[in-house]
């Protein structure tokens, strides 16, 4: 039960970051990404806000054998750089350059009733249905 | 490269990056898991299993957070094929390459890890080039 109030908060203040940050406006994201044109560098302080608090927190979290709530811990092993990650890696960055939605600010969109991040979110629910299909296959 | 100062938001874009790291450091230390969205999102699409309770309540938590604060402007100019044709590259890709902004460049980035650094480094460069091509 507490594992579930945890994650619920986590997800909660996950969200509320998005919101204050305006990285749920799809437009504010393009701007950052617009390096060509009229440049908005906000973005950039997101990443590197989150990142100043996730290196102290992950040093901390790398060293636990289990969590602070006594579940085992489920950090990811792998290593090596493959084709899956890079050809993975770019068709998300161009998905995410023509809409400017990620997969949590698309989320957030659809709880506030966006009627095109509901679009957005179904063609991305169905994408990762597809890879999951062809995924066994193999 | 002419930075808009007249729609920098320096400090929202510091605290709300600093809830996130929160979030995901949160999650970490309690949950020994990793705050992707993708992957969650993702666990939730496959058959009932042990992981499914935790990835809810975070799906339900971050779609609370709406209920909050003020609702904030969304601006989505992208038309309906080009919408659908995002959303199919970024279900697929972020599958494929194991995560997306929070799990390869939050999470990732913060455990130095070699493979988000790289995915990360890609998926930038790759949507700064798309939005390039789209816009110029």
């Amino acid at each position: 039960m507490l594992a579930l109030i945890s994650a619920f908060i986590a997800g909660l203040v996950f969200g509320l970051g998005l919101i204050v940050s305006a990285m749920v406006n799809p437009a504010k994201v393009l701007a950052f990404l617009d390096v060509a044109g009229a440049w908005d560098p906000s973005l950039a302080l997101v990443m590197g806000g989150a990142i100043a608090v996730g290196l102290i927190g992950f040093a901390v979290a790398k060293r636990l054998r289990r969590s602070l709530l006594g579940l085992d811990m489920k950090l990811p092993a792998l290593r090596h750089v493959d084709a899956r990650l890079v050809i993975g890696s770019l068709l998300f960055g161009i998905g995410w350059g023509l809409g400017g939605i990620c997969p949590g600010p698309g989320l957030v969109a659809v709880a506030l009733g966006e009627s095109k991040a509901f679009i957005f979110l179904i063609a991305m629910l169905v994408g990762m249905a597809a890879f999951e299909a062809l995924d066994r296959r193999r | 490269m002419t930075p808009d100062w007249n729609h920098f938001t320096p400090w929202t874009a510091l605290a709300g990056g600093l809830l996130i790291g929160l979030a995901a450091v949160l999650l970490a230390l309690l949950n020994g898991r990793i705050a992707g969205i993708s992957g969650i999102l993702s666990g939730l699409l496959r058959p009932l299993q042990g992981e499914w309770p935790w990835r809810l309540a975070f799906i339900v938590g971050l779609l609370a957070a709406t209920l909050l604060v003020a609702r904030p402007e969304i601006h989505i100019e992208a038309s309906t094929p080009m919408l659908i044709m995002a959303g199919l590259l970024v279900g697929f890709g972020t599958r494929l390459g194991s995560g997306c902004t929070s799990g390869h460049g939050v999470c990732g980035l913060s455990r130095l890890s070699m493979r988000s650094l790289v995915a990360t480094g890609l998926f930038m460069a790759a949507a700064v080039v798309t939005n390039y091509l789209a816009r110029h």
